[in-house]
């Protein structure tokens, strides 16, 4: 395996024309390692978001290119692309997007579902992973029934079932509160980063900053530069 | 695909209200379209009761005739004609028409007498009581115990009352295949005594009933009844007659239509509108998967696979609720006329079809639509 995960040149995004026109990204450079975790931070529509985006194949940039294992992912066509975000990148949305209408199992099961992995086959291995992010005994639950928390590391099982190479989380902690947050980027740092994962995380909060390998600080489409003392954010 | 397809399938269950309301408006949908067509085509079976029951092969009318009840006098000579034609094997008058019975009782009650041909009976009914040589005998009449059986005070093997003044009696009891629509019962008798009792302008044969020596002489017989100025239908030709004829005539047709399409348009409004919310309502659902890595022939099987389920669940309880409707009303009322038969069951079929295309287009293109990085930023 390659020791760059992502390598991200000359990325480009705006949205609009004319007056409209925003500029999202520019010109963005990016390394990512296997056994990295970066975060990303910055002030609100600062452009995180976006970058996290076009570097996982879900929004395609103005100009420059993504590199995910070596493949330059925005030369891929549509089903291409659908299947790279299905067997190489696990999600955790901000507001999780369990579905309310399937049970704790099922959410976990659906990335293997969509790869076509027998039915029940697939609830056994999230049974499996509700174990592992602590939800034992949930299973037949509808999420609604858990706490935000709890919510979160279903989304969380959800997105390591599938064992991705790389792992996405915009805004983890957002919904969740001080203690919990950290408690739940602790377990992703401890059970999930290995040497042959790479996890990006976009977030805000400071008090998670301890767990990451490298803090990449965002401001108005630029990275303008990496965090050192995560403390004071003072720039090196 | 199976995996993904039960997916589609728990997402669309599992919401027990949008369900239960896709299943209600199409159900509702079904079984009105389903109603309405059998009640018209039943309705129609019977207005050919006649020509089901007498069973003759082929029919000699005037080139007016409408539908079977309004039967225009044929002159004797035309009998003769037919008869003597290439390919008929043999030929019979018949008399159909109305008239009016005055029970012991000095109640008056319309009824509609067949006179069957005095040396053949062709068309003679299945007695379930009495001889039919009996019809013979004097002033010998069949009455028919179908849905009217009872306006006539049900009357047995003896009975008397009197038709046109003349005596009639009771000698035998018959059962028939289709009764009539107009809710007169029954008569048979012999052809000459119907055209004796009955008062007819100028001519008393109602049809001429022909029996062709093969298959092939159909064609050779209406030709040279064509000839003679009048015309020859086969019995299927005569039923269609009669059905077009109250499809066209009557205005029936036209309400059965405009049923039609009022049952289509609250289906489609119904279901319709109900399968779009619920899409729309999982759009944020369907986004996530679309981010996940599904792909889009994937997701428009999903929401292909909902609403063909809904449709046809919907279809299947449409049908099922009709005919139990339609079967509880003939156990209560004998006559009841609906009829459930292929053409309304592929009828209501094509309407449940279009409704889940329809409404699955929409869905499918919002859904299309969607862009994975909205779901993502929130
Ligand atoms: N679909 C869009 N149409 C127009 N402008 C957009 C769109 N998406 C994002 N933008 C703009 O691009 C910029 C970057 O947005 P982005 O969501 O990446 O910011 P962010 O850093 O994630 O902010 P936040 O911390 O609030 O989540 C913002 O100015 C935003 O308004
Ligand atoms: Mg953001």
């Amino acid at each position: 395996m390659p020791s760059i995960a992502i390598k991200a040149t000359g990325l480009q995004k705006w949205f609009g024309e004319g007056e409209a026109k925003t500029m999202a990204l520019r010109d963005v450079d990016l390394e990512a390692d296997f056994g990295e975790m970066i975060y990303i931070v910055g002030p609100s529509g600062s452009g995180k978001t976006t970058l996290l985006s076009a570097l996982s194949g879900i929004l395609r940039p103005n100009a420059g290119n993504v590199l995910v294992e070596g493949v330059d992912i925005w030369t891929l066509n549509a089903d291409q692309l659908a299947d790279f975000r299905l067997r190489k990148i696990g999600f955790v949305f901000q507001d999780f997007h369990l579905f309310p209408r399937l049970n704790t199992a099922e959410n976990v099961a659906i990335p293997l579902i969509l790869r076509k992995k027998d039915w029940d086959e697939s609830i056994q291995e999230a049974t499996k992973y509700l174990e592992i992010v602590d939800l034992k005994g949930r299973e037949h639950l509808p999420p609604m029934k858990l706490s935000g928390g709890e919510q979160q590391r279903v989304a969380i099982a959800r997105a390591m079932i599938g064992q991705p190479d790389i792992l996405i989380m915009d805004e983890p902690t957002a919904s969740l509160d001080g203690d919990t947050g950290h408690a739940i980027v602790k377990f992703v740092h401890d059970n999930i980063l290995n040497t042959n994962r790479c996890i990006v995380v976009v977030t805000h909060d400071s008090r998670i900053y301890e767990f990451a390998t490298r803090i990449l600080k965002m401001e108005d489409g630029h990275l303008a530069g990496t965090v050192h003392d995560f403390a004071t954010m003072e720039e090196g | 695909m199976k995996g993904i397809l039960k997916l589609a399938y728990k997402l669309l269950v599992n919401d027990r209200a949008k369900f239960t309301a896709l299943l209600v408006g199409i159900t509702f949908a079904v079984f009105l379209m389903m109603f309405i067509t059998s009640m018209f085509i039943g309705v129609l079976n019977h207005a050919s009761a006649t020509v089901i029951n007498i069973g003759a092969p082929m029919w000699v009318m005037d080139r007016s005739v409408q539908a079977i009840t309004s039967s225009i006098g044929i002159p004797d000579y035309v009998l003769d004609a037919v008869r003597s034609m290439q390919g008929v094997q043999y030929a019979v008058p018949l008399y159909s028409g109305g008239a009016l019975v005055k029970l012991p009782d000095g109640v008056y009650q319309a009824v509609n007498v067949v006179g069957l041909d005095d040396t053949t009976l062709f068309g003679r009914p299945r007695l379930v009581e009495g001889k039919i040589e009996d019809i013979y005998a004097e002033n010998g009449f069949v009455v028919v115990d179908d849905a009217e059986y009872e306006k006539l005070e049900k009357p047995r093997v003896g009975a008397t009352f009197e038709l046109n003044d003349h005596r009639g009696v009771i000698v035998g009891i018959a059962k028939v295949t289709v009764s009539g629509l107009f809710g007169t019962p029954t008569l048979y008798t012999t052809y000459y005594r119907a055209a004796q009792y009955i008062p007819n302008p100028r001519y008393t044969i109602s049809y001429v009933l022909v029996q062709p020596k093969n298959a092939e002489d159909v064609q050779k017989i209406k030709e040279q009844t064509a000839a003679l100025g009048y015309v020859a239908l086969t019995k299927s030709e005569f039923i269609e007659k009669n059905a077009r004829y109250y499809v066209f005539q009557t205005g029936g047709g036209t309400n059965i239509l405009i049923m039609t399409i009022i049952s289509f348009i609250v289906g489609l409004s119904i279901s319709g509108q109900t399968f779009y919310t619920f899409i729309l309502e999982n759009l944020e659902r369907f986004g996530a998967l679309k981010a996940i890595g599904t792909r889009s022939r994937e997701l428009v099987g999903m929401i292909l696979f909902q609403a063909s389920f809904t449709a046809f669940t919907g279809y299947g309880l449409g049908v099922g609720l009709c005919t139990a409707l339609v079967y509880l009303a003939k156990l209560r009322l004998a006559s009841y006329a609906a009829m459930i038969t292929y053409p309304s069951l592929i009828v209501s079929l094509v309407m449940v079809v279009i409704i889940a295309a329809v409404s699955s287009y929409a869905g499918v293109r919002r859904v299309l639509q969607i862009e994975p990085f909205d779901i993502f930023r929130g």
